[in-house]
């Protein structure tokens, strides 16, 4: 019940981010005659705003385009098919806000050499801009750079630790 | 040993004056010592004293199967100067792993360079080599020191040189002199008094920091919240080119490390990195993605001139210029996996050079251009490795699990190189021959990224 009200939220933030076409992802799951009021203490009517800085869906935990890493197998640079639906909303982002720019940088595990990995990482940086281009996104609003092996978010030599290092993270402007 | 926390963003390299004296006699025939010697070196690095918050230490882990014995006496009247000349010189020449210091007896009168040697003492003691000298304080405060250098087999002195040099410069002036001894003794120049570029990282601090070839005398020319790496010296020695984060990005600096000047040399959109000086010094190529991928380009040190060399699909990176700036040797997957490559700087077909192994990145050419060390994949462990070019035998240099960035020294004896022990970032220094190998570490931080300077002229 409670996914339904956020989903809906999100629905009417993302109509207030944008002005232009307008897409009700996320409410499909609504039920015709759904009870009015939730056991959780809200209703039809009920906005929520706590948890929600500056209402921008870019941050808001609930909307896709808060997640912001696609993680890569190792030694490979595909998108692989469960963050293709994240890329494609930051896609629609962009095409929705000309004005808004965004940095993606890819980053590597710790194997290999540093230049090497600063290489590596720019090809996965680039496979997500390419694909945000394919999808509508400008040339000038996306820069792919690389901080290859330089800046890993697990620390340790452990498969775990290597495969939450493997990825590509989005920054709009702003935030880097 | 090293002193880290240096007051300054950026010291003056400071070098004692210097004033050859007319006496360069014969030089040992190179025969007679290279017989004696099968291992080559050059590194040294200073087991020093100074206290310090993080200091790098030595710990030499092989050394060359024999060495010359020389007998360093103290220098009359050196106690006058903050550090014992005459150790530091041992030290050099010991730790390059040519050379075995003879012991030294408390001498009565203190012989000096100007003293009649007594062979036949010295032969009993089995030294090969003598030293002998003297510091002598000057009224304008500062101190002039002598020494003179003999084949005791032979019973010649060999020559000497006097330096006119300030409090400051007591360990500059003991590794010009170790050098003098080596180039006179192995008929190649020493390394001594060179210096070394390396990262620092402790706890989330990054640090440009340069040392002296045997590791003292650290301080930082660049200190960042933000990564560094890939640091070159420009062939003068007075301009450091590297790759910052600073902008959250990877952009090329050259720093002047006369006065602190930082020039952005490329900073287009998308990562600029692997910078390489020409030999001229008016050019550097670099690693740009600016149109997608990772090309080569040439650009001028002020970010003038920008134009691409490389024209692939594939990932180009980490150019070297060979020695006569005629070539850039450059790691590329364009084979479908990393390899080593050589192309004209004026353009053109490029070659592949490496063929062993699925694996291998970070060229770097050889003083006299007839060798490449690299690092090499081997079963899983990132190796340095050494590659005849003529024959094209290669000969992996070390055992370890993740060596980086090799680097040689001037003369091209040494190789320094980063590589990780118990967790640790480490700078270990292996011989061309792989027999001498010495290990440089700091307490509290790693230590990668090592770049070997240039000759001080």
């Amino acid at each position: 019940m409670r996914a339904i009200w956020i989903a809906v939220l999100c629905t009417m933030l993302a109509a207030c981010a944008s002005t232009s076409e307008q897409d009700p992802a996320g409410v499909e799951d609504r039920k015709p005659g759904a009870e009015a009021r939730g056991a959780d203490g809200t209703g039809p009517g009920s906005v929520d705003l706590t948890g929600k800085p500056g209402g921008s869906p870019l941050t808001d935990p609930s909307s896709i385009l808060s997640k912001r890493s696609i993680f890569y197998d190792y030694d490979r640079y595909d998108i692989k098919p469960e963050f293709r639906p994240q890329v494609e909303a930051h896609a629609k982002y962009l095409r929705e806000n000309r004005t808004m720019k965004m940095l993606i940088q890819g980053n590597t595990d710790e194997r290999g050499g540093r230049e090497y990995n600063i290489a590596l990482g720019q090809r996965r940086a680039d496979g997500v801009k390419r694909m945000l281009i394919l999808l509508g996104a400008l040339e000038n609003q996306v820069e792919a750079v690389s901080l290859g092996e330089e800046k890993p978010r697990a620390q340790g030599s452990s498969e775990a630790a290597f495969s939450q290092n493997r990825r590509s993270d989005i920054l709009y402007q702003g935030e880097y | 040993m090293m002193r880290v926390a240096p007051l300054a963003q950026c010291a003056q390299l400071e070098w004692p004056s210097v004033t050859k004296t007319a006496n360069d006699g014969h030089g040992m025939p190179r025969r007679w010592f290279l017989r004696a010697l099968t291992a080559f070196c050059a590194l040294s690095f200073a087991l020093g004293v100074a206290p310090a918050a993080a200091q790098l230490t030595i710990e030499i882990t092989g050394a060359g199967e024999k060495r010359l014995p020389i007998a360093i006496v103290p220098l009359a009247g050196e106690g006058v100067l903050p550090a014992r000349i005459s150790s530091i010189v041992r030290a050099d020449l010991e730790r390059s792993g040519l050379f075995r210091g003879v012991e030294v007896p408390a001498i009565v009168p203190h012989p000096t360079e100007a003293s009649n040697v007594n062979y036949a003492e010295w032969r009993a003691r089995l030294a090969d080599a003598l030293v002998v000298g003297s510091v002598a304080a000057r009224p304008d405060g500062k101190f002039e020191v002598r020494f003179r250098l003999f084949d005791v087999v032979k019973q010649a002195a060999i020559g000497g040189v006097a330096y006119t040099l300030s409090r400051s410069q007591v360990r500059a002036t003991a590794h010009r002199i170790a050098d003098y001894v080596y180039e006179k003794l192995t008929g190649e120049k020493g390394v001594f008094a060179t210096k070394i570029a390396y990262v620092l990282k402790r706890g989330k601090i990054f640090e440009l920091q340069i040392a002296d070839a045997d590791g003292a005398g650290g301080f930082f020319v660049l200190r960042s919240n933000e990564p560094i790496l890939s640091p070159v010296w420009s062939p003068e020695g007075s301009r450091l080119a590297y790759v910052s984060f600073e902008q959250k990005k990877p952009i090329v600096y050259v720093h002047s490390l006369l006065d602190g000047r930082r020039r952005v040399a490329a900073n287009f959109k998308g990562s600029n990195s692997a910078p390489a000086w020409a030999p001229d010094g008016n050019t550097l190529a670099v690693s740009l993605s600016r149109q997608g991928g990772s090309q080569i380009y040439l650009v001028n040190p002020d970010g003038s001139n920008v134009r691409r060399l490389t024209r692939t699909s594939a990932i180009d990176t980490e150019p070297r210029f060979s020695p006569d700036g005629q070539f850039l040797y450059f790691t590329s997957d364009r084979g479908g996996s990393p390899q080593l490559y050589r192309m004209p700087v004026a353009g053109g077909e490029a070659q592949r050079i490496t063929f062993e192994g699925a694996y291998n990145v970070s060229p770097r050419i050889s003083p006299d251009g007839k060798h490449l060390a690299f690092i090499h994949r081997n079963s899983g462990r990132f190796q340095t490795a050494l590659l005849d070019l003529e024959t094209r035998q290669m000969q992996i240099l070390t055992d370890s699990a993740r060596d980086e960035s090799p680097s040689f020294a001037p003369n091209g004896r040494m190789i320094l190189l980063a590589t990780v022990i118990g967790g640790r970032g480490v700078l270990t220094a292996v011989s061309a021959d792989g027999r001498v190998k010495q290990r440089l570490s700091v307490s509290a931080g790693d230590v990668r990224e090592p770049a070997w300077g240039p000759f001080i002229k």
